[in-house]
């Protein structure tokens, strides 16, 4: 881990989450976990033709799978479908350590946790909430 | 006991000096012993044990069979034939589920605690599944004790077969097994007793405890991974169809049928793990050239001072007993407002190995409503130094993470 790791942005969305709570009327509900760690998570999204217009999540798990659903949600609310789709699969790159830094700017405070790319046993942490995102979207 | 001289046994300590190894609950590190006498079985001794003729064969074959003998007299078994040696506590415990479980009838019950590793939860689980049978659970209580009374409400005239662990691997618990087997052979049930966690920490005797089947993991005592042993008692074990076919597990075989080969041959299908049974055997001797009285004396003396630092973090709760003395070297514990992977990932930065998550027990965890913990455990190599550490960076974690304090 790199000495740093756990800095202020990530201990921030992780204590106090902009989009940790119960959404009304959501449009789409779907469940993540981890079952190794016992990250667990349910995303839910307000979809309107095609805009997502609202969002939110409950759950537990450890800074990084929390931090990072709430990273992600700051940056797709407002967005397309397809808009948030793209994003994903920037950090789902990101992740991988194939990412270009255009791209990383795109991701805005979740490119903080570009360093989870040195670290193999947190990597189903960080993309949890981002492999929620992806599903959701795509499976009919 | 010299602490220095019984960590220069270890490699790997000597290799990490930074590094406070406090996860003996899942692997235990290997002395140099155990290492070199794996080494020599492929230098010297390598064929096929009880195959060939020749006389490197039956070196082999005799190296093979003095392991088991070890093991035997290590854990004080009658006799030889009722040694089994499998991968690990896991394939143990899949054998005895497999192939006592095969006797039992619809309606049948088969009784298992709620503190259960899943090597010991879920055989016993899908068994009763295929077969009809029912999983029945006993609970312990907030100290992570099964008391008497509970344990006799739940064994019934129906129940066939009581699965339990000797040491919790969560919360160290030692389980009254002598009493609980009486118990479970009165009602007219075998009694299979996961050895995983005590057979490495405490003396076990299978005459004394009168346990029908001990299961455990040579490589939680310094022998390689890949080497367990299934005791059962000869009576039973004769009685058992076998769990693998194939290989060396046979007498006569014709195009329609097969007999068996003797025991314990008849549970050993396929080529054997003949080097790790010798390095099993080397790491029980060298238990006894520590002698296994110091050994618990020593983990007894670095468990109450682990306690006690534990217990003097912040925010820190220890789960299970509330006396050192509960626990055997194993402390599973949560940290307020911070989740066990992340208190595991900032000790890792601190050099300092533990374990988090669910330990392979989430049965427990639901009955403890403790999603996920962490878990430090000891060994008779570890250091006050090293738990001192520990109990230190503990201290700093909810700080690192962004609290006040």
């Amino acid at each position: 881990m790199p000495s740093n790791f756990y800095r202020e942005i990530i201990n921030d969305h992780n204590l106090r989450p902009n989009h940790k709570h119960p959404l009304e009327g959501p449009s789409l509900t779907l469940r993540g976990v981890n079952p190794s760690c016992g990250d667990d998570i349910t995303l839910l999204l307000k979809v309107e033709n095609d805009l997502i217009t609202d969002g939110a999540y409950v759950g537990d798990g450890c800074a990084i799978s929390q931090a990072s659903a709430d990273m992600m949600l700051d940056l797709i609310i407002g967005r397309s479908k397809e808009e948030a789709l793209r994003l994903a699969d920037i950090f789902l790159r990101m992740i991988k350590g194939s990412v270009s830094e255009e791209e990383l700017e795109e991701l805005e405070e979740a490119a903080a946790l570009e360093d989870v790319s040195h670290m193999p046993a947190r990597v189903k942490c960080a993309v949890l909430g981002w492999h929620t995102l992806e599903n959701i979207l795509t499976i009919p | 006991m010299n602490i220095n001289n019984i960590r220069a046994d270890f490699p790997l300590l000597a290799q990490y000096p930074q590094i406070a190894y406090l996860d003996n609950a899942a692997t235990l590190q290997k002395p140099r012993t155990v290492i070199e006498r794996e080494t020599a079985f492929y230098l010297k001794e390598n064929a096929n044990p009880l195959r060939g003729l020749y006389t490197l064969a039956q070196h082999a074959t005799e190296a093979y069979e003095e392991a088991r003998d070890t093991v035997r007299d290590f854990i004080h078994a009658r006799s030889s034939e009722e040694i089994i040696f499998t991968r690990n506590t896991t394939e143990s415990l899949n054998l005895a589920a497999s192939c006592w479980g095969s006797f039992l009838s619809q309606g049948d019950e088969v009784l298992i605690s709620v503190m259960e590793h899943h090597s010991n939860l879920i055989p016993w689980q899908q068994i009763c599944r295929r077969r009809g049978a029912i999983l029945k659970y006993v609970a312990c209580d907030e100290e992570g004790t099964i008391c008497e009374e509970a344990f006799r409400a739940a064994v019934t005239p129906r129940t066939k077969i009581v699965a339990m662990a000797h040491i919790s691997n969560v919360l160290g618990t030692l389980n009254d097994i002598k009493t609980f087997a009486r118990i479970a052979h009165q009602a007219g049930a075998v009694f299979v007793c996961d050895g995983a966690q005590s057979v490495p920490h405490i003396p076990v005797d299978v005459q004394d405890l009168d346990v029908d089947f001990l299961a455990f993991s040579g490589h939680k005592m310094g022998a390689p991974m890949g080497i367990g042993v299934l005791y059962g008692k000869k009576e039973l074990l004769e009685k058992m169809p076998p769990f693998l076919f194939g290989g060396e597990m046979i007498e006569y075989v014709t195009r329609e049928d097969a007999t068996w080969a003797e025991l314990p041959h008849k549970f050993e299908a396929g080529t054997v793990n003949a080097a790790g049974a010798c390095g099993l055997a080397e790491a029980i001797r060298y238990y006894q050239s520590l002698e296994f009285d110091r050994i618990v004396e020593r983990e007894h003396q670095l468990g109450v001072y682990a306690f006690e630092k534990l217990s003097s973090v912040p925010h820190l709760r220890i789960l299970g007993g509330s006396a050192a003395e509960k626990h055997h070297g194993i402390f599973t514990f949560v940290l307020e407002g911070v989740h066990p992977h992340d208190i595991a990932e900032i000790l890792s930065a601190d050099d300092i190995c533990i374990r988090a998550g669910h330990h392979c027990a989430q049965v427990l965890m639901q009955h403890m409503k403790t999603p996920s913990t962490a878990r430090a455990s000891i060994a008779f190599y570890n250091t006050e130094e090293e738990i001192l550490r520990l109990a230190e960076s503990l201290k700093t974690v909810r700080r690192r993470m962004g609290y006040a304090e």
